[in-house]
This record gives C-alpha cells, sequence and structure tokens, in this order.
C-alpha cells in the first residue's frame, strides 16, 4: 500500500531560501572534486584511443610501451575476466556486463573513433601519455553506420555480429536494431479517419552532449589483500561501487567507493568508463594508486552523449480542437552498443495529450557513435521536438491558440499516458493556466530592430520523475544539532534539500542539521541521482528517519518526566506533556539530557519507493533571427514548471533556468558535426559551442506548486522535465518568426537562411 | 639545443612568494594544482575555452591551461584560495552564496576569479557588462541568470 500525503503550507523550513551546507567549500576552492584527490604514492594513467569509428582489431602490441621508462602497467581488454553474463539496475540505467566491458576497453572491434583499446600507468601524466603512443594496433578498418538510416539499411554493415535483436517479441540476427517495439490502444486508422486534419512530420536529431564542465575521472587502489578503494566523479557511488566489482568480476563488498564532488551530470556521470580500468592499471602496479582524468576531446567522442535519430509524428484533429489520433515512430541512436533513452522517450512523447486512438514505435539502433548515456529527462526532449512542433503546426494551419488547444486536450488524473499507464494526481493543467496568465503570455512580442524578425513559441513537456532505493542516517548530537549521512550524490544543492527536510520535521533550522556524504561502506544502499529522484527519495528517507529520531526523543522525555510516551507530544521544537502543561521541553535542552536517559540516539531510514510523482513544464520562448546571418537571439524566455513542493526555491528555480539554457543549447546550436569517416569534427568547446552568458537573458521562472500526494511535503522531482520544452519552444518560435517550420535539429543559421531563401 | 628538464620559477600566490622547478612543458594550471597543491582551479577543457582555469596574472585574467608554469616568473598569481581574507569572505564569495550562483560548483572558482577581475576595474558594470565580460566562462548547471545576479548584488554591496 502506498502511503499518501494531505497538503500542507505552513512550513518553517521547507519554502526558504538557507545558504547551502556545502556552499562555503565551493566558494573557497576547498571542495574537493574527483580530480583533486590526493593520495600516497599516486600515479598516472592514461587511455590509448581507436582513431577509426569502425574497425577489427587485428593485434594489439604493447610491448615497447611496457618498457618504456617510468611505465608501470599497461591494460588490454585481455586483461579482464570474462565478464558475466545479465544486466544490473543501477537506477538511472541498466548495466550488461559483456557489452559494458567491451566499452571500457575495446576487445576484437573498435565501434567509435575514442574506444579506449589500451591503457597505461606511469609515474606522470605526460609519461603515461607518452608512452601510449608507443603501443601498436593495427586495425582492418570496417565502412562506419553513422545514423539509423544507415543501420536500418538492407545491406547495412554490422556493428555487433553477435546481437540478436527484439523486433516485436521476434528474435532477429543480423541487424543493428536492438529492439523493436510498440505501445498501442484504440483504434488507430478510425481515429484518422475521423479526424478532419492530419498532419505528419518527420523530424531528425544529431547526438548532444551533456557538457559538463568536469571531464570524467577515477582513482583507484587494487591491494594486496584483493579491496579496490576508489574515487570517482559520478551520480552514484553505489553505481561506481556495482559496476566496478562486476567488471573486475570480485564481491561488492571487497569495492570501496568514496564520494567526491561532482563538477556536473546531467545523466552523463550514471556510467563507469575509468574506475575498473585504474582499478586493473593499480593491481598491474603492484597496488600503487592511479589517477585518470579524461581529455575533454575524449568526453565528447568516448563518453556517452544524448541520442540524436529519427521521429516521424501523424497526429489527427477533429474541427471541434480535439486530438482524435496520433502514431509516434521514433528511432534512437543507442550508439555502439544497445540501450539509448528510447524506453524512456516513448513513454513521453504522447504524456501532454489525452489521446483517444495511439500508437507510438520505438526502434533502439546500434551506429559507430560513442554508447548513449541519460540526459536530463533522457529521451523527452527529443520527443517534444518532434510532438510539439506537430502540435504548433495544427495550430498554425487551424489557426488556433496554442495554450488552449494544449489546455483542451490535456493529460490530467485518469488520462492514460501512450504506454497505458493512468496517470495520477498531475499538474498540468494548472502549469498551463500559469503560462496563459503570465506576464510573459500576455505581453506583446516587441518591435523587432530594424531588419529583424521575431517569433514566439511556446511547447510542454513531460518527465515521469523517479523513486528508488535510499537511506539516511541521523545522528542527535549532545548540542541539539543533527548530523545526517545520506548516501545520494549532490549534484547541484540535494544536501541542502534532504537536510532541510529532517531539519522542518526536527523544529531545527537547516543550519542545525549537517548533512555528510560518507563512503559506500558506511551508508545503506543508495541509487544513483538521477531520474529527478534525490530530493523526493532521499528527502523521503530524511523524513522518516526524523520522525523516528522524534518518537525515540518523546520517549526520553516521557523517562525524564515518569510519564507515559503516548502522553508527549511534540511541536514546534517542543517535547511537551498532553496531561500536564507544566512538562515542557526544547529540543536542544532534551538532547542535553539524552546522557541520562539511556544514552545517544540515531534513527536510519532505508525507503524503495516504486511511484514518483510526475513533473509537466510549459517554456514561452521569444527570438530575434537576423535574416541575413541566420542568427538568433533569445530576446524572453519563461519556464513555468510543476515542482510539487519546491523545498529550496532558488536551488529549484536554477534547475528549471539551467534546463532552458541547455536546451536552448541543444535546439539552436548544439550538435554531433559527424564526418564522411564517421568521426565527430568539432570535438572542443570552441567547436561544440554551448550557451554563453553573452548568448542568454534572464530566465523568467513561475514554479506551480501541486503537491505531490505520494511525499510528505508534496515533492515532485523537478531536475529534468525543464529539458524537454526548449528545443520545441525555440524551434516554433522560429517558425513563427521566419513562416517555415524546422524539422532537421539542430535550428542552426544555416539552416534558417536556407529556409527563408527556399 | 638542450632544453632544461626543470625550469627555475620565483613567483608570488595569493600573496605568498613561492619558489619551484616546474617541467617547460608544464601548464600554469598543472603547476598550481601539482606543484603548489591549489587544487581550487579547475581543468575543465585544456584548451581555454571553458574558464574553469581562470586565474588573475598581474591583474590580467587568464586561462592558466594557455600559460605556462614558467611564464609566471616574477609575476603575481592570484587564485580562487586568494579571494578570501582574515575579515572574511570576498563579497563576490557571499554574493554567490546568497543568490544560489552554484550547482555543482566546478565553475565557480573560475567565475569569482573572472567576476574579481571585473570589479576591480569597472565597480559599476551593467547586466551586459557582465554578460560580455564572463562570456569565457562556460556554466553549464545555472543558465547564468543567478550567477549575473550575484556578480551584480556584489557590485552594489561594494
Amino acid at each position: 500500500m502506498v502511503q499518501t500525503f494531505d497538503p500542507k503550507s505552513d512550513y518553517k523550513v521547507v519554502g526558504t531560501r538557507p545558504i547551502r551546507h556545502d556552499g562555503l567549500e565551493k566558494v573557497t576552492g576547498r571542495a574537493v572534486y574527483g580530480a583533486d584527490v590526493k593520495v600516497p604514492g599516486l600515479i598516472w594513467g592514461e587511455v590509448l584511443r581507436s582513431p577509426h569509428a569502425h574497425a577489427r582489431i587485428k593485434s594489439i602490441d604493447t610491448s615497447e610501451a611496457e618498457k618504456a621508462p617510468g611505465v608501470f602497467a599497461v591494460v588490454t581488454n585481455a586483461d579482464f575476466p570474462a565478464p558475466r553474463s545479465g544486466e544490473i539496475d543501477t537506477g538511472e540505467d541498466v548495466v550488461n556486463f559483456e557489452r559494458d566491458t567491451k566499452n571500457l576497453l575495446a576487445k576484437d572491434k573498435v565501434l567509435y573513433k575514442g574506444h579506449a583499446v589500451a591503457a597505461v600507468a606511469a609515474s606522470d601524466r605526460n609519461t603515461a601519455l607518452e608512452a601510449t603512443k608507443l603501443i601498436k594496433v593495427e586495425y582492418e578498418q570496417l565502412t562506419p553506420v553513422r545514423n539509423v538510416d544507415e543501420a536500418m539499411a538492407a545491406d547495412a554493415p554490422i556493428l555487433l555480429e553477435d546481437l540478436v535483436g527484439d523486433h516485436l517479441g521476434e528474435d532477429v540476427k543480423d541487424t543493428n536494431v536492438a529492439r523493436h517495439f510498440r505501445h498501442e490502444f484504440g483504434d488507430l486508422e478510425r481515429g484518422f479517419a475521423e479526424s478532419d486534419l492530419v498532419v505528419e512530420e518527420t523530424f531528425t536529431l544529431q547526438m548532444v552532449h551533456q557538457g559538463y564542465i568536469e571531464p570524467h575521472n577515477a582513482t583507484a587502489i587494487w591491494d594486496e589483500s584483493g579491496h579496490v578503494t576508489a574515487w570517482s566523479s559520478t551520480q552514484g557511488m553505489f553505481a561506481v561501487r556495482d559496476q566496478t566489482a562486476g567488471m573486475l568480476r570480485i564481491p561488492e563488498s571487497q569495492v570501496t567507493v568514496h564520494p567526491v564532488e561532482i563538477g556536473g551530470g546531467f545523466g552523463g556521470k550514471t556510467k563507469v568508463y575509468l574506475a575498473p580500468v585504474a582499478a586493473m592499471l593499480s593491481k598491474k602496479s603492484n597496488g600503487r594508486p592511479v589517477k585518470m582524468v579524461m581529455d575533454r576531446n575524449s568526453v565528447f567522442e568516448a563518453s556517452g552523449p544524448a541520442p540524436g535519430g529519427k521521429i516521424t509524428v501523424k497526429m489527427g484533429v477533429s474541427n471541434d480542437g480535439k486530438i482524435k489520433a496520433v502514431h509516434s515512430d521514433l528511432r534512437y541512436e543507442a550508439g555502439a552498443f544497445p540501450g539509448s533513452a528510447i524506453g524512456a522517450g516513448a513513454i513521453c512523447v504522447h504524456a501532454c495529450y489525452n489521446i483517444p486512438n495511439s500508437r507510438i514505435d520505438g526502434y533502439d539502433v546500434v551506429v559507430n557513435k560513442p554508447k548513449s548515456a541519460a540526459y536530463r529527462a533522457p529521451g523527452s526532449p527529443q520527443a517534444a521536438f518532434a510532438i510539439e512542433q506537430v502540435v504548433d503546426e495544427i495550430c498554425d494551419q487551424k489557426g488556433w491558440d496554442k495554450l488552449q488547444f494544449r489546455l483542451d486536450n490535456a493529460s490530467t488524473e485518469g488520462t492514460r499516458r501512450g504506454d497505458g499507464v493512468m496517470f495520477g494526481s498531475i499538474g498540468l493543467i494548472e502549469t498551463l493556466e500559469a503560462a496563459r496568465d503570465s506576464d510573459h503570455w500576455n505581453s506583446p512580442l516587441g518591435e523587432p530592430a530594424p531588419g529583424k524578425l521575431r517569433g514566439r513559441g511556446v511547447a510542454s513537456g513531460y518527465w515521469m520523475n523517479g523513486g528508488n532505493k535510499s537511506t539516511v542516517d541521523l545522528m542527535l548530537q549532545d548540542d541539539g544539532s543533527v548530523a545526517l549521512n545520506e548516501g545520494s550524490a549532490d549534484i547541484g544543492g540535494t544536501r541542502a534539500s534532504i537536510a532541510m527536510q529532517a531539519a522542518e520535521v526536527l523544529g531545527l533550522p537547516a543550519e542545525d542539521v549537517h548533512p555528510y556524504i560518507p563512503s559506500t561502506d558506511s551508508i545503506g544502499f543508495t541509487a544513483t541521482t538521477g531520474g529527478s529522484r534525490t530530493t523526493y527519495a532521499t528527502g523521503y528517507a530524511a523524513w522518516e528517519a526524523a520522525n523516528d529520531l522524534i518518537k525515540q526523543m518523546s520517549e526520553r522525555a516521557a523517562i525524564l518526566w515518569g510519564i507515559d510516551a503516548a502522553d508527549v507530544q511534540f511541536d514546534a521544537g517542543r517535547f511537551s506533556s498532553g496531561s500536564d502543561p507544566e512538562l515542557s521541553i526544547g529540543f536542544k535542552d532534551l538532547a542535553r539530557r539524552i546522557g541520562d536517559t539511556g544514552g545517544p540516539l540515531s534513527a536510519t531510514s532505508s525507503v524503495n519507493l516504486a511511484a514518483a510523482g510526475a513533473a509537466y513544464a510549459v517554456n514561452i520562448c521569444d527570438l530575434e533571427i537576423d535574416p541575413e546571418t541566420g542568427k538568433t537571439d533569445v530576446v524572453r524566455y519563461t519556464a513555468v514548471q510543476d515542482v510539487g513542493t519546491a523545498i529550496h526555491p532558488s536551488y529549484a528555480e536554477g534547475q528549471i533556468q539551467g534546463g532552458a539554457v541547455q536546451g536552448l543549447g541543444w535546439a539552436l546550436n548544439e550538435e554531433y558535426f559527424i564526418s564522411d569517416d564517421g568521426s565527430m569534427a568539432n570535438h572542443t568547446f570552441l567547436d561544440y559551442r554551448m550557451p554563453t552568458s553573452l548568448d542568454m537573458p534572464m530566465i523568467e521562472t513561475i514554479m506551480v506548486e501541486v503537491p505531490n500526494p505520494l511525499h510528505p511535503f508534496g515533492v515532485r522531482g523537478v531536475g529534468e522535465v525543464p529539458l524537454a520544452p526548449p528545443l520545441p519552444a525555440a524551434a516554433n518560435a522560429v517558425k513563427d518568426a521566419i513562416g517555415k517550420r524546422i524539422v532537421d535539429h539542430p535550428v542552426k543559421p544555416g539552416r534558417i537562411i536556407e529556409a527563408l531563401s527556399d | 639545443m638542450d632544453v632544461p628538464a626543470k625550469v627555475h620559477v620565483r613567483t608570488t600566490i595569493n600573496g605568498q612568494p613561492q619558489e619551484f622547478l616546474v617541467p617547460p612543458y608544464m601548464s600554469l594550471l598543472d603547476t598550481i594544482r601539482e606543484i603548489a597543491g591549489l587544487t581550487g582551479t579547475k581543468e575543465g577543457c585544456l584548451d581555454g575555452n571553458c574558464g574553469a582555469c581562470t586565474v588573475n596574472v598581474d591583474g590580467r585574467i587568464v586561462d592558466s591551461c594557455l600559460v605556462l608554469g614558467a611564464e609566471v616568473d616574477g609575476k603575481n598569481v592570484t587564485t580562487v584560495e586568494g579571494l578570501a581574507t582574515r575579515d572574511g569572505l570576498h563579497p563576490l564569495q557571499q554574493a554567490f552564496l546568497e543568490e544560489a550562483a552554484l550547482q555543482c560548483g566546478i565553475c565557480t572558482p573560475g567565475f569569482l576569479v573572472a567576476a574579481k577581475g571585473l570589479l576591480d576595474n569597472e565597480p559599476k558594470p551593467d547586466e551586459g557588462r557582465i554578460r560580455h565580460w564572463l562570456a569565457g566562462n562556460l556554466c553549464r548547471c545555472t543558465g547564468y541568470d543567478k550567477i549575473v545576479r550575484a556578480v551584480q548584488k556584489a557590485a552594489a554591496a561594494t
């Protein structure tokens, strides 16, 4: 039975904006990130990467590198034990050890430019880098498969000879399509036949990168007792532990992962690229600690981007403004190994609309590009780029108000999502209404500069959010403060949002709860920070543990007063007797008496939340376009989002603003530009140009609070849905400005000029 | 010509005189991190495009990954560790905390050093000037909104 909660609003800590607990370390440079880890006797590891997008490895000769001065060890895939079969769920994604070990270090074939082939440990970083150049690899080049069309062509080169595709339940060999699945309900053909207007459009998308500023890194020691100790920038230290143990084939208890600060992840730091390699190098270097830091080129070329692909959406509507039928066909690039975000994309694509007749086809397609990884609301932004432009096109053709159409067809409690799941309490209508009533929507577009064009776009987006496993420990201190241990990586302020939830229950100021993230040996299992689950699920555990602590303290008050524990009440930071008004003691005073009443108190909570509360966002985007250069300037942007309850409103806003800007970069500029030979041509920040402060205006936010009944404070995850609406909002604004729809991502200056000259 | 294995450097980092030997190829970034032991300055790209390694050399903002350690001989280097004083945080540090101008925090040292370079020379910049000045520093988390507001707040406070 899932517990549900009634909304409240008279909070003392929740909804306030204290300074985050880890802030001081981060503004003074004292915070220790993965690359800052220092261990006595440290040596460095570097990776040799494939120069080809698709090739067979005929031989690897490491002898020269091994002999080079300063070199301690060289490893290849052959050093790793045969991987175990089967898959494990790390919270954010599924690990398949057979494939992930081949992604870690190539075996038999290289499947993308940048694919790791060998690694060297040496006395310093430069010596290690130079030694990688002494490794001789003989390749037999193969034709690269660069996109879903090439991958699905009849005579396509096959990337993975052992892949057996699941095509609507049938086993298929010699294919690059790992999976084709379908969600369907209603009568699609009848729905289209009953429609007065049917619009069908095909969209293409290129891969994009999460673009975290901190490159991947890992430091590891594999000591003589067989124990691995690791430090790595990750969204989930337990995921690093389990993946490292799995690839090295040692028990999880033989791996200890220490948390380090993480310099951005956005979903991309859920995979393991270096820690098992560093551990293997350490073992072969007689237990020396080995540090590895990826260079930026490799981050682009070899660490998970978000899938590109091809999406076709066909939507039918009746003249009274109702959606009758939708068929979406989504083909996502998984990269070199199966496992794109197609499953989530298919869940999200129809989720903003009540659709009586629905079919969704999803294809997971392998191509000669890096293995894709999660990127905020994985799969949803691509799907939104397609369906939200089709909705916009229908409204344009019919002359309908774009927010009213979305309101008239909005998903609400009881609506069936495209994959059949019934929605619980969701806030899409409230979010659309807030957008409709916003200052931005009710303000004129404004006059463009002479010669320029202006347009406004609006779009919605959806993310289901995550629950999963979390652990929180609370320890009452003698001074009446509370130490809080939690297992979630803090990507952007969750120490504060979790501590604040405990503080709310404990009647303490946020500053009196001290959050700390210990190692994997020192806290119960906690799933990866991903799926917008941390403030929700780890916060839930904090709430539960705090209630337990209050219960234990009430019992101590009862001992102190010689009364029945059931008679003790706790309110506004004070314990008191329900029957004797004379008996009352403050939280801090009772904490000082804990020694007299039985000794130290601690409380723990481990939760495994099956359900979460879904999140919706609606964005409004005003663009100004220079028709001569095709350059777009974002002149005004408003992001509206149902956050459930904002625990720390500043950091909830920050998630929304950051997502808007990432999404605008994705929409207008960012892409993996793939050369004929299958390599990424723009693997630096100079050529893969992410938005700078100069490119963006202030991002206006409107937080709608439709409390999530599944959480004691009504929290909904806020971190991911912000990335879904910006792509179509910007594309729709371009259409509004220039009168032409651009269906190929990114909506970049060249395409705008092309569209204008047609 | 013989290249020496190490170059002798005398410099000042955050007000403290320092003297060390650096390999001639070693960047100022690695010199600060690996030799001086100050890891507040971050590596993001090693090609001068992200600004995470921003430090101040004799009053100029530089990407320390593009400068050699040997080049700061006789110069004055300030890193993020040099912003706070005995009296407390620099107003920019305080404003970043109050305005929630950091999320993951990896770009924060670079932004703080860059923003200080602006306020040292132009105490009252407008929003456009702040955005222009900080365009060499990438932040992927915040969307820049709260960073710009924090710099505005620090400028107003000083």
